[in-house]
């Protein structure tokens, strides 16, 4: 297998694992535009999660930025696929903010809320899965369509 | 045209989120219908609602509530501002809707019932929220419960052996069964004037707002 063909293979897959995390996010959007984490009914871990301070940043839901993420590496990873050079330069950036976000609340799940809630470890699995596809990538430049 | 394809690919997917997205809002959009005569008598009150504040007043804000749920007991505490503020213009109606979520809301429920029982529900009410974060995390709740009850200076004897009866659990389902035929699926569950509180407004601000606008329109009627 070519170089650029494994390239392809990765960025393919980049995009397929971030439509997962894509309809995730979408789903958490959803239940915080409908207020089901705002009282009680759903899951009680979920509720402690996606109803605390953390799960919201100046009053927007994480998860709308989260749909943003996902939507914006699917998008840079499909380009990528079809040989846009930039492509990379924006997904390998977009990945790692993803990360370092997960990390953040995998934190506060765990140390501060003393609580997980489902959607947002799939999410973080996703997460990481995208980082060790991006990590993968062997280093070189894309070929660019002109 | 394979230029282009990303293009469209990408637009499909933001197409298919959005899409998904509306049809899921839309499915999960709380269907809680508002109180008419046909409803309140599907299942009715044998003994009448727990009230507080003028029994005439202009504006009723209903709760369907859950003792042990955390966003109710932070509701309880606005509320009790509110009651304050809008003073004989106001008169609340709490109703019970115990989650089976949670393990002791059934038991904090049938107690408030209890107290009610002798006359002190209220008290119950409010002791129940402001220790809420105690009792929900005991592991025997109905020793508390106890307690609580001989500080609201209930006859203990009596408060026991109707937390075994059948009337203060009856009065829970009664609730329940009610606001199940409503629709209601979560607490707190709020009407004002028999209308539900819409997403938007269930905010400090949005409840003041429709108080507000069901007392202009009591005052033009």
């Amino acid at each position: 297998m070519t170089v650029s063909r494994f390239r392809t293979i990765v960025y393919i897959a980049v995009a397929i694992v971030s439509l997962a995390g894509l309809a995730d996010a979408t789903y958490l959007s959803v239940q915080a535009l409908t207020g089901e984490t705002l009282g009680c009914g759903g899951s009680p871990d979920c509720f402690r999660v996606l109803g605390s301070a953390y799960a919201r940043i100046k009053g927007i839901p994480v998860a709308f930025i989260g749909v943003l993420a996902y939507f914006s590496a699917f998008t840079f990873a499909t380009f990528a696929v079809f040989g846009y050079a930039r492509a990379r330069t924006f997904l390998v950036p977009t990945i790692f903010a993803m990360f370092l976000a997960t990390i953040w609340f995998l934190y506060v799940q765990a140390f501060l809320l003393h609580a997980y809630c489902r959607y947002c470890l799939f999410s973080a699995a996703v997460t990481f899965l995208l980082t060790g596809l991006i990590i993968a990538l062997p280093p070189g430049r894309s070929r660019s369509v002109s | 045209m394979k230029r282009y394809l990303p293009f469209v690919i990408v637009a499909l997917v933001a197409l298919a989120t959005l899409g998904s997205g509306a049809m899921l809002y839309r499915a999960k959009r709380s269907h809680v219908t508002a109180i008419t005569e046909d409803k309140t008598t599907v299942v009715s009150d044998a003994e009448g609602p727990h009230i507080r504040g003028n029994p005439n007043a202009p504006v009723t804000l209903e709760e369907y509530g859950d003792f042990q749920c955390p966003p109710c007991g932070k509701f309880a505490v606005f509320l009790g501002e509110v009651e304050k503020e809008y003073d004989s213009r106001l008169r609340v109606v709490f109703r019970n809707f115990p989650l089976k979520m949670h393990e002791h809301a059934r038991e904090a429920a049938i107690a408030a019932e209890a107290a009610g029982l002798q006359g002190r529900f209220w008290e119950m009410h409010d002791v129940l929220y402001r220790e809420q974060e105690t009792w929900s995390t005991a592991p025997n709740a109905r020793e508390l419960f106890e307690s609580y009850a001989g500080t609201i200076g209930l006859d203990l004897d009596q408060f026991r052996k109707d937390m075994e009866g059948e009337k203060a659990k009856e009065r829970v389902d009664a609730d329940r069964h009610r606001g199940e035929s409503l629709g209601i699926e979560t607490t707190p569950t709020l009407f004002i004037n028999n209308q539900p509180l819409e997403q938007k407004d269930r905010n400090p601000e949005g409840i003041r707002a429709v108080i507000n606008a069901a007392l202009q329109k009591k005052s033009q009627s």
